[in-house]
């Protein structure tokens, strides 16, 4: 009998996963939280998608047509997952937070998790104004409804992903005041230039960057370095931003303040991995919180693996190159199958690429932009002054070896989004990680619909 | 990419908007001009992730409560209202 092999999230990795998978003879299930395959990095809809926002798609059309001979659910949320005694996936499908989503348990032979990454976005004064976005969200919403969420926004943070942003806010309509980078320009110089003949076989990143450069040229759009906007100002909505130099630890530098008017912010500080499903899997986790995985992709748990965003920020190739070596062992198949050459290949290729996204990695001296009131956890409104004064440098420090008293103290992490948003950032107050990526369910779901699931057999 | 966009048509607040076929109800309410849809400790608050991570955006669809907009795809004759928290 063929193996059964689960694919969690339908995105580069998640895709690459399943053909290999398919390619090797296994029964293969996708499951993923969207209406339409792709994940962020191919978040389309066939009518409002400007086809120029897109790299890759003939990939992307080969790999969705390989899905016709996998067994997928869409819009799908995978709350649990059980790894005693077999491995047993419980989701729901349904309409995004639909009263009454289908309930879906799925026992499997191999998982492979591909749930990716998420925008980080540091907290600054004025970020909870409307208008002020992620970098992922002024993406999604240009890819996703075709439209710009400002006439004039300013995108801000660190990485080269603020450069596609930048490129498709233009595509569809909205100006872009400037792109300011945390990084300064000699430390990009330094972190991307050493070593370049491995990022040679990585050529199709520099023409992406060239088109990139290309378009912020032909718009006008400056593009700054070892700059960040560091307030954010309106009464009810975005007016204006502060941007300001800083130094190498990205300490805001007094006198260098510039204002720049603008009724959108997005911000990119880089990612954050979806760890909640390997975390419940019960998979190692490094000190830089990524799944930790081995050269065929398999994590410490028996029978789960993991690609993509999840294992390290690495961009869409590595994903792809992971995918494929996941799905494939996943399946049944071994290293030295000549199929696997290319993938691991290009997996090689793509971590070289990866190191250098470490230039761009947060500075602890962010915190220095922040105000005693200002919000840190959106959800439940809890100040940078509530944190600090529960961590162990404040004057009511609680016991903090686990995350429960902490959140229960500050409510930091409490709230609907249980700490996706805040959690990295509050840690970096604390001065510790705390443990507030560990979470009971892994996505949001109704108690009735809790309280249905039992009923529903194993498929 | 050849599809023809039919318009969608639903109300946010008792107020008419119309969008195009297949945006999410963030869309919609975007590209009529409104940028937030929510209250939050006395401040407005409308879409920030835009991927379905922070719940930031989340309004009441034809009386359900906490409803990603970002997430949900609009349908004709949806009921969409703000919600306090």
């Amino acid at each position: 009998m063929s193996r059964r092999v689960v694919v969690i999230g339908a995105g580069p990795a998640g895709l690459a996963a399943a053909q290999a998978a398919l390619a090797h003879g296994a029964e293969v299930c996708v499951l993923d939280e969207g209406e339409r395959p792709g994940g962020q990095f191919w978040r389309h809809h066939d009518a409002l998608t400007d086809p120029r926002l897109q790299h890759q798609w003939s990939r992307f059309e080969r790999l969705r047509a390989v899905l016709e001979r996998a067994r997928v659910h869409r819009s799908t949320s995978v709350w649990r997952i059980e790894t005693e005694g077999g491995l047993r996936v419980h989701a729901l499908a349904g309409p995004a937070d639909a009263a009454a989503r289908t309930a879906l348990t799925i026992d499997a032979d191999a998982l492979v998790i591909a749930t990716g990454a998420h925008d980080r976005a540091l907290p600054v004064p004025g970020w909870t104004l409307p208008g002020v976005t992620t970098a992922g969200a002024a993406q999604a919403l240009a890819k996703r409804d075709g439209i710009a969420l400002g006439r004039r926004t300013v995108v801000a943070g660190a990485g080269p992903f603020l450069l596609p942003v930048a490129a498709s806010l233009a595509h569809v309509g909205g100006e872009v005041a400037e792109v300011v980078e945390a990084c300064a320009a000699g430390a990009l110089a330094r972190g991307w230039g050493r070593a370049p003949w491995q990022l040679a076989g990585a050529a199709g990143k520099a023409s992406e960057l060239g088109e990139y450069l290309a378009s912020l040229a032909r718009h006008r759009t400056p593009y700054r370095f070892g700059q960040a906007v560091t307030r954010i100002h309106g009464d009810r909505a975005v007016e204006a931003v502060t941007v300001q130099r800083i130094d190498r630890d990205w300490r805001p530098i007094q006198g260098t303040e510039r204002t720049v008017e603008c009724d959108a912010v997005a911000l990119g500080h880089g990612f954050t991995p979806r760890l909640e499903a390997a975390i419940q899997a019960g998979c190692a986790i490094s000190a830089a919180r990524f799944v930790t995985v081995d050269e065929r992709q398999a994590t410490s748990t028996d029978g789960v693996f993991a690609a993509g965003e999840v294992t390290g920020i690495a961009g869409a190739d590595a994903a792809l190159a992971e995918g494929a070596v996941a799905g494939f062992v996943a399946a049944g198949g071994a290293l030295d199958d000549e199929r696997m050459r290319g993938p691991l290949r290009a997996r090689r290729r793509m971590h070289a690429f990866a190191e250098r996204l470490a230039t761009h990695e947060i500075r602890p001296g962010w915190t220095a932009w922040l105000d005693d009131d200002t919000i840190v956890c959106r959800c439940e409104s809890v100040t940078r002054a509530r944190i600090e004064a529960f961590s162990e440098r404040g004057v009511a420090a609680v016991d903090t070896s686990s995350s429960r008293g902490f959140r229960l103290a500050t409510r930091a992490g409490l709230g609907a989004c249980q700490g996706r948003t805040c959690g990295r950032s509050v840690e970096d107050l604390v001065g510790r990680p705390l443990g507030l990526d560990r979470r009971p369910v892994l996505s949001s779901l109704r108690i009735g619909e809790l309280a249905a699931c039992e009923t529903s057999p194993p498929m | 990419m050849s599809a023809p966009i039919d318009d969608v048509r639903i109300s946010f607040e008792g107020e008419e908007l119309s969008g195009r076929e297949g945006q999410t109800i963030a869309g919609v309410l975007i590209a009529a001009g409104h940028r937030s849809w929510r209250t939050a400790d006395g401040a407005e608050r409308g879409v920030f992730c835009g991927i379905g991570v922070c719940q930031d955006c989340v309004v009441t669809v034809n009386g359900v409560e906490s409803v990603r907009a970002c997430q949900r795809t609009a349908v004709d004759g949806d009921e969409i209202a703000r919600e306090a928290r």
